[in-house]
């Protein structure tokens, strides 16, 4: 039983660089933890601090009931799998395997049945006797998590498993790992996971809860479907969903008895509950604007809430089922998410011709100008 | 391309080719001359050798490989032989542990003066060994060390050879970390790390550590005729040098027939360790 509980983490490095700046986070036991961010948000760097190949400046590190911050890598409890693999080149797949368990002192049959159940478990029982080199990148992968598996770590660590294979394979890893992990726990054996991705996509995918961090600070902690619908703030939404959510800077403006937003020359007229729950916030003046390209229609619903506004097309994308239709609404780009169905007409625009889009109003995000933070 | 143009190409291709591997078979061949001549000389007569050009003895007896061996001294050229093993060997051990332990420590551990102490290290390689040869000399002379192999072979445990420090630091910086930090979570202690894992990764640089450092010490003249006063302890290099200095005139076919005999441990050795050279870093396991 292996929750892992980041209190106050801090890590300061020589050169008076602040790469982690108070991270809190409780990841509980045999849940499958997300770290997403963009490069320099120290994700990998936190992964590493509860490995314990790098020190955390201040803070205090749990996993399960010991305080972990002074013990080396052996004492925790804990496997990791790297991002370029990290295997032994001159031992074979089994020397690979077995090397921790061999070390730890466990006797030779153990080993040896630890390693062969682990390697029909990866369904790579015929690699056991090659050398890495021999091995596809795909191979080496499952190798690299064979070695994790092996050990019966109380915590996986993955450091970005899967950035080095091709789409295609990457897409089977993310099935295959998602399962290994419900396998694994419904065998008895604790499996909390730790993740570590820049990919949003294998964030929601795989993450059974995901942290999104930027610049060393948690942004937000959260179930994929709460983070994907409701953002805590403007970094979260830009991040996750793909394409991006769009962010427009507008300006709260009343017009009458309705509260709207200004953007540049348009006025869009904000449904009730958006403008009832803006009321509570002072400084809801500026503000960015957001709405996920899937609420953005080519027709129109006759909804309340839903606003027809002029744009010209720039840039079609056809993606099979549903076409990304990139516009430029004065000036502002603006995607939309559209159904090919629905695509109508619009599918055959050229470049700079106009089009009407149906802005879902109802979807939409606020977020504060000055710090982004979530206004409704 | 039609039939034509494609043998036009071919024959075009075959000529450059052939005019290449001549070039590069008459440099071999300029570069190689003296050794040939000097297996050639091995079989002449003293009054043939300054006599005649071309390396092609006469007729082929091995007369002066015996008389050569044999010596004019008690000793035979075994015993030369033995001596320079046991130089070289404990020489190539205590150069490879001492040498891999600091170049570790240079490359893989942050410690207070690390760059400090990897400039000097770096600048004694600038330094003439000539300089060194006095205050050692009276060094070891202290210790009591003056006629035995230990001046030869002492020294090299406390990595004096800084070139291989060098070489063994940079071929370790050029192999990632990830797998010596997959190893620390596999449950490696520094000892551990060193011997399972870097050892194994250094191999193709071990391997030319030692090839060097066994031509280098066999070749050593300067090292054992300062150090060794008696013949019975003399290696192949100052027998040699021994054998020309007699005051009778000089048989030089024993001396070349013997000079070749010298030469083949050296030779032996680059040899077999010439596929290690090349396999190198070709088997890294890390992709990406």
């Amino acid at each position: 039983m292996a929750a892992v509980s980041l209190r106050d983490i801090e890590k300061v490095y020589p050169n008076g660089f602040k790469a982690v700046r108070g991270v809190n986070l409780e990841i509980h036991d045999s849940e499958f933890m997300v770290l997403v961010g963009p490069s320099g948000s120290a994700k990998s760097t936190l992964l590493r601090m509860v490995a314990g190949l790098e020190r955390a400046t201040s803070g205090e590190l749990h996993i399960g009931a010991r305080r972990v911050n002074d013990l080396p890598p052996k004492q925790r409890g804990i496997a990791m799998v790297f991002q370029n693999y990290a295997l032994y080149p001159h031992m074979t797949v089994y020397g690979n395997l077995a090397f921790g368990l061999k070390l730890s002192g466990l006797p030779k049959p153990e080993v040896d049945q630890r390693v062969r159940q682990a390697a029909e478990l990866l369904e790579m029982s015929h690699l056991l006797e090659r050398h890495p080199r021999q091995l596809s990148g795909g191979q080496a992968q499952r190798v690299a998590v064979g070695r994790a598996i092996v050990k019966k770590p109380e915590v996986f660590l993955f450091d970005e498993p899967l950035s080095n294979l091709d789409a295609k394979l990457r897409a089977s890893m993310r099935v295959r790992l998602t399962e290994l992990h419900h396998s694994l726990r419904e065998r008895g054996q604790s499996a909390t996971v730790i993740y570590v991705t820049h990919d949003q996509v294998e964030a929601m995918t795989m993450g059974e809860r995901i942290c999104v961090l930027k610049d060393g600070e948690i942004q937000q902690v959260d179930v994929p479907r709460v983070l994907y619908e409701r953002p805590a703030n403007a970094f979260v939404a830009g991040f996750i969903g793909s394409p991006e959510m769009n962010l427009l800077q507008a300006e709260v403006e009343q017009r009458g008895d309705a509260v709207g937003l200004k953007l540049k020359a348009l006025w869009l007229p904000l449904p009730a509950e958006l403008a009832a729950a803006l009321d509570g916030h002072s400084d809801a003046g500026e503000v960015l604007f957001g709405l996920r390209p899937e609420h953005i229609a080519t027709v129109s619903r006759s909804d309340r809430g839903t606003v027809a506004i002029g744009a010209r097309v720039q840039l079609l994308e056809h993606m099979g089922n549903e076409v990304f239709i990139r516009a430029d609404v004065q000036g502002t780009p603006l995607t939309a998410r559209v159904p090919a169905e629905q695509v109508g007409d619009i599918g055959q625009c050229r470049r700079g011709e106009a089009c009407t889009l149906h802005l879902n109003l109802r979807a939409a995000h606020l977020f504060a100008r000055s710090d982004g933070r979530r206004l409704c | 391309m039609s039939a034509h143009a494609t043998a036009l190409t071919d024959h075009a291709q075959r000529s450059r080719a052939l005019i290449r591997y001549t070039v590069l078979l008459a440099v071999a061949v300029l570069m190689l001359y003296p050794l040939l001549w000097l297996v050639g000389a091995s079989f002449k007569s003293n009054s043939e050798i300054f006599s005649e050009v071309g390396f092609w003895p006469e007729r082929f007896s091995p007369t002066a490989y015996v008389k050569g061996w044999k010596t004019s001294t008690e000793y035979t050229f075994a015993t030369y032989f033995l001596n320079s093993f046991a130089i070289t060997i404990p020489r190539i051990a205590v150069t490879v542990v001492s040498c891999v332990l600091v170049a570790y420590a240079f490359a893989r551990f942050e410690f207070w003066g690390r760059k400090l102490l990897f400039g000097i290290m770096v600048a004694t390689m600038m330094l003439p060994l000539i300089v060194l040869r006095l205050p050692q000399y009276l060094m070891f002379r202290e210790l009591g060390w003056l006629d035995t192999y230990l001046p030869l072979i002492v020294p090299s445990a406390f990595a004096t050879d800084t070139f291989f420090v060098f070489m063994l630091v940079q071929f370790l910086r050029g192999i990632p970390r990830d797998m010596e930090e997959a190893a620390l979570i596999d449950g490696c202690n520094a000892w551990q790390l060193l011997l399972y894992i870097i050892v194994p990764l250094l191999k193709p640089a071990i391997i030319s550590v030692v090839v060097f450092q066994f031509i280098w010490t066999m070749n050593d003249f300067m090292g054992p005729l300062i150090y060794l006063a008696s013949v019975e302890k003399y290696p192949v290099s100052l027998a040699l040098k021994m054998s020309i200095g007699a005051t009778e005139e000089v048989e030089w076919a024993n001396v070349i027939a013997i000079s070749v005999v010298a030469l083949v441990p050296s030779v032996a050795v680059f040899f077999m360790a010439q596929r290690h050279f090349i396999e190198g870093t070709a088997s890294s396991g890390i992709k990406g």
